[in-house]
């Protein structure tokens, strides 16, 4: 017994260590999307191009990304051309101009070149409202039924891709070939 | 007396460093139709989080989302909605993250029971660790001989006569 007492430190420091060791690992912002599996919210909004309305079903039928950006969000700057392409993979990816000029957004994708099947412009930013939305950028996977699959905050690069996003779009591909 | 004015004064100073204040963030202001909507108003963005800058509430974060959030509550009141009704709107949006005091459920028990748990377990250990203190210690009895020989140490120093009385 007083032996046990005599390692009781060492055994609490280990567990600490451990716990702390996790700690480092985790992303203590990383907030679960409350959409995960639920459908996604109607909208109506201008096209950022053309200015006509668009809703929930014109964006609906084939799995795609939702990628909220602005041009006044530095880092969707640096996920650019990596939406390029994914764009040239043949991913259908919808922009979301978030809180933005819509001019200034227009000059970007002139400029930059356009990676979205569809531009909608949220200018006032009630679609990110009920999206969930809490900056730029953040990339949602929503399915061909439109219901919200995933979300990541933050820029997409190869990596996040090939961790979070490619083994969903390979399995569901798979599923159309067979 | 003056230890008595001491010890109060360290209490007051030991309150103070656990009371933080509001660094009074507040940026815009709003008009309510009813007094009781801007109460309601400062009791709902005080326990609304911000989801951007995590840990502050929409009324202390200068954040734009948190901007969103606060003119959002206003046009909610103003329309009538109850507290339940705008909580669940946010929750929708946000998740229960976006509560400083979530429900209760499975996921949020330890939220509010581990702080009462660890204290109850806290006291438990100190209760036990006094009274294992308090416990004499029964060594083993001195034997015959052992009690013979004390005896005849203590006659000695007594007839000595150096004892301190």
């Amino acid at each position: 017994m007083p032996r046990l007492k005599f390692f009781l430190p060492l055994a609490a420091f280990a567990l600490l260590g451990i716990l702390l060791f996790r700690g480092l690992s985790l992303d203590p912002t990383a907030l679960p999307s409350a959409l995960i599996g639920k459908s996604l919210p109607e909208f109506a909004l201008a096209d950022l191009h053309t200015g006509e309305p668009q809703s929930r079903e014109s964006l609906v039928g084939a799995p795609m990304l939702v990628n909220v950006w602005a041009t006044w969000c530095y880092s969707c700057r640096v996920e650019h051309p990596f939406l390029l392409e994914l764009a040239e993979r043949g991913i259908k990816i919808v922009g979301l101009n978030y809180k933005d000029d819509s001019a200034k957004a227009l000059q970007w994708l002139a400029d930059l070149g356009d990676p979205y099947a569809i531009s909608l412009a949220d200018t006032e930013g009630v679609f990110g409202l009920d999206l969930g939305v809490y900056g730029a950028p953040e990339t949602y996977i929503v399915d061909a039924a439109g219901v919200v699959r995933f979300r990541h905050v933050g820029v997409l690069d190869p990596e996040v891709w090939q961790a979070d996003f490619a083994p969903w779009f390979d399995s569901e591909t798979a599923g159309e070939a067979l | 007396m003056r230890s008595t004015l001491f010890c109060c004064c360290r209490l007051l100073a030991l309150a103070v460093l656990f009371v933080s204040l509001p660094a009074g963030a507040v940026i815009e202001t709003y008009e309510f139709s009813e007094p009781s909507l801007e109460r309601r108003y400062h009791v709902l963005s005080d326990e609304l989080r911000c989801p951007k800058c995590q840990n502050q509430t929409i009324a202390d974060s200068n954040a734009p989302i948190a901007k969103d959030l606060r003119f959002l509550l206003h046009q909610q009141l103003e329309d009538g909605a109850s507290d339940e009704e705008i909580l669940s709107f946010m929750v929708d949006r946000y998740g229960e993250f976006v509560r400083y005091r979530p429900d209760l459920d499975a996921r949020t028990a330890v939220l509010w029971y581990g702080p009462a748990a660890v204290t109850v377990l806290a006291f438990l250990g100190l209760l036990l660790h006094l009274r294992s203190r308090r416990r004499p210690t029964a060594g083993p009895e001195p034997s015959a001989a052992e009690l013979t020989a004390l005896r005849e140490q203590i006659k000695q120093l007594d007839g000595q006569g150096d004892s301190p009385r």
